[in-house]
């Protein structure tokens, strides 16, 4: 970890689109930054369009803005109204927001509705450059495009729907470094499980990271996405990665990306990037990626991560001043220091979220677990992020393989990543998790989340236990 | 926004690090659509029993201790973005919150909330936790204009950082949405001029 100074002209990635989008600075305070791509969902927003009709204002740019409904969603007869009162109210909301201030909105039920980091993505809306924010930290996933995209607060929501801008001040850097070669049946969750298990929950606060490396290079966009989206589970501000031709190839042809001679314009602008040569970083970090295996948590921090061989560590081995929370969290979960996971019985899988909720996800499990059936003592939710997602699993054919193992599709949403629907892990029962946070309560009161990626959910949830998904 | 200069204050201890925003105020509680009320559920899963009978062994439910500061272990207000989390703490009474640090969209929105996060050394936190510890009726003075907090049973003080913008906006209780509205003819001028139009 150490940082180089050099090349004062050089400038990395995040600096180039940073200063490609200061509108003025504040003398000894923040950057008024200008937002290109602005998100929203209905939990996050009511307040800050409540905020603009007490000021009396429009929307400043209502088509830099999209909607979607997701955080409250049930993932079961989405064709029905939502019986949770509250929630159908809350997405009425935003129905009723869209309408009023003129912003294009993918309600229930729309083939654009999904998850707002799986939809904007694969429409086209997230695109290399921009400056992307969401009332939401896991805006942090756009940045697999090159872009610097971050989740912002309801107070900023209204700045931004009111002026396109925020005021930002302006984040350290770092650079992290991911080479040696992946193991078999290790993937991007595992990367990223590991990097915050080694810098802990906190360990980016402050900072804005930029992943690199060749290990990088060979990850898909998919793969991409949710490395960026655990971004901000160490407490960086983003985290973001170098466009090159995985990206232009993914982008191309949706639905908003630039089209014919834009396209070439803005393929032109994209190829500039990159970090140059010699450009300093506040930080830099080195992963050996050949010494990661499948990780889990088993804690309640994503920062407390170890490989599904290994054991909790002992209590000696944390810091005096984290000993208190450490006893707790374990205490929480039921379980204790030194302990190994390995051989567990579970209670529920979840494979979805913005973090592992797409179509190469699904490809993941269903490749796992064909040919295999479902533990009867599991019960698995199977929530893509978005109808595209779900489309694209019967258009392959895999919920097929799916069923014929005894496994149910649902409808697409959030889900059981933070249980504001239906979709709550009971008190006390182990999950094994694809989202992101394995916070007490996440998963519904009491509930005790393990995080892991796509194949050791699928292992769990054949097997009913915590179990390697390399021993078969 | 309400203006915030100086205050003294008991305080209400919470040793505990990673303190994450499910915590602050759970998912469960986030689909109002007003600002509204956060306050009597803040920590509700650490405060309440499933009966709704308050945790005798929660902080905010023993009598020794009561304020308007709230002092945390480092990394206070990780994980989501809400700013729910922001208002319950204001709904609920405080007006500071003290810890070594603090996950960065937390602080944004507890700054643009007229809550002040003071961010100190370990040494002066763990200073202010023992001070607790022997009198519970230990009291903290914050002074933003001089950036100073001070631990008045060992009189000890730190100074505080925090950017001059935000303490004038703190210091008279003035929002973003004002500035940046101001500057509207710069944001017109900045989309003709940019690098490369969205």
């Amino acid at each position: 970890m150490t940082s180089e100074s050099e090349n004062k002209t050089a400038k990395t990635l995040f600096d180039k689109i940073w200063d490609a989008h200061v509108v003025t600075s504040v003398q000894d305070g923040p950057t008024q930054l200008y937002i290109d791509r602005h998100l929203c969902h209905e939990v996050t927003s009511p307040q800050a369009f409540a905020g603009l009709r007490k000021r009396g204002l429009n929307v400043f740019r209502p088509q830099q803005t999209t909607l979607t409904a997701d955080h409250n969603i049930p993932t079961m007869n989405q064709d029905r109204p939502i019986r949770d009162e509250v929630s159908r109210f809350q997405v009425d909301t935003l129905a009723k927001n869209a309408a009023d201030f003129g912003l294009t909105y993918y309600g229930l039920g729309h083939p654009k509705n999904g998850i707002v980091h799986v939809v904007g993505p694969e429409n086209g809306y997230t695109q290399p450059g921009m400056t992307i924010v969401c009332g939401d930290s896991h805006t942090s996933t756009h940045g697999a495009f090159g872009a610097i995209a971050f989740g912002i607060g309801t107070s900023e929501v209204e700045m931004v729907l009111a002026s396109q801008c925020i005021l930002q001040t302006r984040p350290k850097t770092m650079r992290i470094h991911f080479e040696g070669k992946l193991q078999d049946g290790v993937g991007a969750k595992d990367i990223a499980l590991y990097m915050i298990s080694q810098l802990t929950t906190g360990g980016a606060t402050g900072y804005f990271v930029e992943y690199s490396g060749s290990v990088i290079r060979g990850l898909s966009m998919e793969e991409r996405m949710t490395l960026c989206n655990l971004s901000i589970e160490m407490g960086a501000r983003g985290g973001l990665i170098a466009p090159d031709d995985t990206t232009f190839n993914y982008v191309k042809g949706r639905e908003f990306a630039p089209k014919g001679e834009r396209w070439e314009a803005a393929l032109a602008y994209w190829k500039t990037l990159k970090t140059d040569e010699g450009a300093n970083f506040d930080k830099e970090v080195h992963f050996d990626c050949a010494l990661i295996k499948p990780m889990i948590t088993y804690g309640t921090n994503p920062g407390m991560g170890m490989s599904i061989n290994g054991s909790i560590p002992a209590l000696k081995d944390i810091d005096e001043a984290g000993k208190k929370s450490f006893e707790k969290s374990l205490q929480y979960m039921g379980f204790s220091a030194g302990e190994k996971l390995e051989g567990k019985p579970i209670d529920y899988v979840f494979v979805g979220s913005c973090t592992n909720g797409r179509i190469e996800d699904f490809r993941a499990f269903a490749n796992f677990v064909k040919g295999k059936r479902k533990a009867d003592r599991v019960t698995v939710w199977l929530v893509p992020g978005s109808w595209q997602v779900r489309k694209q699993i019967e258009a392959e054919g895999i919920d097929k393989i799916l069923e014929e193992a005894g496994f149910e599709l649902r409808q697409p949403g959030c889900s059981a990543c933070l249980a504001m629907n239906d979709d709550k892990v009971p008190a006390g029962k182990y999950a094994v998790s694809t989202s992101n946070r394995n916070f007490e309560g996440r998963q519904g009161p009491g509930a005790r989340t393990i995080l892991a990626g796509p194949l050791v959910a699928a292992a769990a949830a054949v097997t009913g236990k915590i179990t390697d998904p390399r021993a078969f | 926004m309400q203006k915030f200069t100086k205050l003294t204050s008991t305080v209400v201890p919470l040793p505990i690090e990673n303190v994450d925003t499910d915590q602050i105020i759970p998912a469960r509680f986030l689909k109002a659509t007003t600002r509204d009320g956060f306050g009597n559920n803040l920590f509700a899963d650490w405060r309440y029993e499933k009966s709704g009978e308050p945790k005798k062994d929660f902080v905010l439910n023993n009598p020794l201790y009561s304020g308007q500061i709230l002092v945390a272990g480092k990394n206070f207000g990780s994980g989501s973005s809400r700013e729910h989390a922001a208002w319950a703490i204001a709904g609920y009474g405080f007006k500071v919150v003290v810890s070594s640090f603090f996950a960065d969209i937390f602080r944004n929105n507890a700054l643009n909330n007229g809550i002040l996060p003071v961010i100190i050394s370990p040494e002066f936190l763990a200073g202010i936790f023992t001070s607790i510890g022997e009198d519970p009726k230990t009291t903290l003075t914050v002074n933003l204009e001089a950036q100073t907090i001070t631990d008045n049973k060992t009189g000890k003080s730190e100074s505080f950082k925090i950017n001059s913008y935000k303490k004038t906006c703190l210091l008279n209780g003035l929002d973003d949405i004002d500035f940046l509205l101001s500057n509207k003819n710069k944001i017109e001028s900045y989309e003709k001029q940019r690098v490369f139009a969205y």
